[in-house]
């Protein structure tokens, strides 16, 4: 697994790679991500590019505008527009609306874990909804288990309900 | 207990780069850690801190890398094994040290660990300081893995004492930053003491001392070559008459596109771990042995032109390829398609096409560069200072969270070298053009480095003004503390603390004003005073790092929200741009879970509309 740190707080954009199975790269060239896991439309829209005309994205609806367009300096594309075109160019696309159902799970930090519980769903990673669960129980603080679990679940569930499309 | 002081032999743990190298070090008992952050390099520092509250570690952050380098060396050469870590350009603030230490020698062991950052994901150039083993004829180790960076703290500690001066240590920002597994080794004991025997006629750097000493670090270096050799850090792999030499995390991408390629049984790579000096013989041997070789290293061409002229020394006259438009670039990092696609075109074989996605169409998605925090009394500190001084002056700047005021609409930053040159800079540009020059510097970095520019500025009697932007700690880099950092207040026993302004006062600044940026009025109105004077003047603009404040768990502020009153000037977004602003439908509003409750953007309004949100 491979991240770039530091600029996530001052609100750039992190781009971390996982690569499972016995290669000894940790990143991921252009075009040959098999999953692109997206924590908001744009920068999945941004990303694109790492993914394959077949490859499976999985993305958040809720949205994130840079401070340039949230400021009205510089436009952000229509939510729907940017999916039409996320779902025309790859394979498959689970949808989840990350921070309704975190703040729902009780905290709008926990969108890391609704598109984890969303990811688990489309069983296209060597992980099993229990190993996770079990791993989250092990590594969260005591206090903030539950919560993280519950959005999980609520992530599993919605990519159950969530829109897929064929590209 | 830190979870590196874990004590189980045989365990498997999933570490990030960094992680695995502090391991290494109390692996390989090290008993002195010295430091100035930077990344790619910060989370080895960060861990043996927390370390060193445990257990006998000596650790400390230094005011700059020159003088870690100082501090370790000395350590070292009471016999106390020893690791000196900063970032690739820190090793340019260390280089006078490393120089002429490398003379000198240790008698304990001495890592010094550069972390370089190709593509410059956070530095301000992308330097290769494999040159820097050249130039001052010591060892270097390489690794290519997670676990080799744990297992080569070690080895370059012996190496070090075997040889009797420091080993580098170089990884790149992709060794630093990955996660991979390691299997745990035993802890070692350190020996936190050692002893100084004088002899001054071996350690005193004067002419004639020194001229025994390049003599003896030259025969060294044949030792080093030697061990080189037969250093199981330098090997091949693979049979055939296709060669590949490569380095570093590019060996990554090679075995993965010698596998992709289906070439395996073709091609042979020689991986080099102990890069300086390199295993000649056995680089002879290689070149001897293959067709033509493809060298595959992120950087500058250092193996490749070290190959060329082996190959010259032996008649030989294999194609040897690296760097060149149709091959590798000296730029950025490289990437697992990349290789490949290298090792195919100059190999000459067929690589399937690969499908990619045309995003020609697409809407287009606006940029998201990093940004000053909701809060952060730098915005403050700009947007009164140009008030006070103008749109028009000449703002020098430095480096930290600061440097990122150079976005509009503060637009506060119009010089970048290094680390303090804004101080040095700023006195060249008032005395050779008319603008006003202000200048910006960061408090971690004043200490480390702007001091001396001050100090000349007073005694050449320059003409600008220097803005100290004391947030209270080092935040870019992950809110380490610095030499003016209350360390008892983040209940840490055992530190001094000096005050940037009496340090200023001291220098024979005669002018220096200490503003609370987010009092607005009373802080433009005190800098149009100052400005009206001629001479070195120093502005401390003070103010806790949010984020640091949060870390604190300082009482949280309540937040401000935008009210009826709001007249649509957009003098706060026009102005501030703090990104817990947004508009909606035309009408400026604020995210009270950004908002820090600064007030900052509540006084720029000329309708006084923004207010604290009722309870």
């Amino acid at each position: 697994m491979s991240e770039i740190h530091g600029m996530a707080q001052r609100g750039g954009v992190v781009e971390s790679a996982i690569v499972f199975g016995d290669a000894e790269s940790s990143i991921i060239s252009d075009g040959e991500a098999d999953v692109l896991l997206g924590f908001e439309p744009a920068e999945t829209l941004r990303a694109l590019g790492r993914a394959r005309p077949d490859s499976l994205v999985v993305t958040s609806t809720s949205t994130l505008p840079p401070p340039t367009a949230a400021l009205g300096k510089v436009a952000y594309p229509e939510v729907d527009a940017m999916l039409a075109v996320i779902r025309k160019k790859t394979g498959r696309v689970v949808t989840v609306d990350a921070r309704d159902l975190a703040s729902r799970a009780g905290s709008t930090l926990a969108q890391n874990m609704v598109l984890l519980g969303a990811l688990s769903r489309t069983e296209s990673v060597p992980l099993s909804a229990d190993a996770i669960r079990t791993a989250v129980a092990a590594t969260v603080k005591p206090a903030f288990v539950d919560l993280n679990l519950k959005a999980f679940d609520l992530g599993w569930e919605a990519a159950g309900e969530g829109e897929t499309g064929q590209g | 207990m830190h979870k590196l002081l874990e004590d189980l032999p045989g365990k498997e743990m999933l570490v990030l780069g960094n992680e695995a190298i502090a391991r290494g070090a109390l692996e390989a008992g090290v008993a002195c850690a010295t430091t100035y952050p930077g990344t790619p390099s910060s989370e080895i520092s960060a861990n043996l801190f927390a370390v060193s509250r445990e257990t006998d570690l000596y650790f400390e952050y230094s005011t700059n890398e020159k003088v870690a380098l100082e501090v370790a060396a000395a350590a070292a050469n009471c016999g106390v094994r020893s690791l000196c870590i900063m970032k690739h350009v820190g090793l340019n603030v260390a280089a006078d040290v490393l120089m002429t230490l490398a003379y000198i020698g240790v008698k304990g062991g001495l890592v010094i660990l550069t972390a370089d950052d190709p593509y410059m994901f956070s530095s301000q150039n992308e330097q290769d300081n494999r040159y820097y083993a050249k130039l001052s004829g010591l060892p270097m180790l390489e690794p290519s893995s997670i676990s080799e960076a744990k297992e080569m703290v070690g080895a370059a500690l012996t190496l070090s004492e075997q040889l009797g001066e420091p080993v580098i240590l170089r990884t790149t920002t992709r060794i630093n930053h990955s996660t991979a597994k390691i299997t745990l080794g035993k802890l070692a004991e350190r020996k936190t003491k050692g002893s100084f025997a004088k002899d001054p006629f071996r350690y005193v750097a004067v002419p004639a001392v020194s001229r025994k000493l390049h003599t003896l670090l030259l025969q060294n270096l044949d030792k080093a070559r030697e061990l080189s050799e037969i250093s199981p850090y330098n090997f091949f792999e693979g049979s055939g008459d296709l060669g590949i030499v490569c380095s570093g995390v590019s060996h990554a991408y090679v075995s993965d596109a010698v596998r992709d390629l289906g070439i395996t049984g073709r091609v042979r790579v020689f991986r080099v771990g102990f890069s300086h000096p390199l295993p000649e013989k056995r680089l002879k041997s290689f070149l001897r042995d293959v067709k033509k070789v493809l060298v595959v290293e992120e950087g500058e061409p250092v193996l490749e032109e070290a190959l060329r002229n082996l190959a010259q020394q032996e008649a030989v006259t294999v194609p040897i390829r690296g760097k060149g438009e149709d091959l590798f670039s000296r730029e950025g990092e490289y990437d697992p398609a990349g290789v490949r696609e290298a090792m195919a075109h100059f190999f000459g074989l067929s690589l399937p096409a690969k499908e990619t996605i045309d995003l020609s169409g697409a809407p287009a998605v606006p940029q998201r560069p990093p940004n000053l925090c909701a809060g952060c009394p730098h915005r403050a500190t700009f947007y009164e200072i140009k008030q006070a001084a103008g749109q028009d002056a000449v703002f020098p700047t430095d480096i930290g969270c600061y440097t990122l005021g150079l976005l509009p609409p503060l637009s506060a930053a119009d010089f970048l070298i290094c680390m303090g040159s804004s101080v040095g800079t700023a006195a060249g540009f008032s005395r050779f053009q008319d603008k006003r020059v202000v200048a910006f510097i960061g408090d971690s970095t004043f200490f480390h480095s702007g001091i001396p520019g001050l100090v000349n500025a007073v005694f050449n009697n320059h003409d600008f003004t220097l803005v100290i932007l004391d947030n209270g700690t080092t935040a870019m880099t992950g809110h380490q503390p610095h030499p003016g950092v209350d360390m008892e207040a983040l209940g840490y026993s055992g530190y001094g603390r000096i005050s940037i302004e009496e340090v200023v006062r001291a220098l024979g600044v005669q002018n220096v004003l200490v503003t609370d940026p987010y009092k607005v009025k009373k802080s433009v109105a005190a800098l149009k005073e100052l400005f009206a004077k001629k001479g070195v003047s120093v502005v401390i603009s003070r103010q806790y790092c949010p984020l640091f404040a949060r870390a604190l768990k300082t009482p949280r502020k309540k937040p401000f929200r935008v009210s009826r009153k709001c007249a649509g000037h957009r003098v706060c977004i026009d102005t501030l741009a703090c990104p817990a602003m947004y508009v909606d439908d035309g009408q400026v509003a604020i995210h009270a879970d950004q908002c820090t409750g600064c007030a900052v953007c509540a006084q720029v309004c000329p309708e006084n509309a923004i207010l604290p949100v009722r309870e």
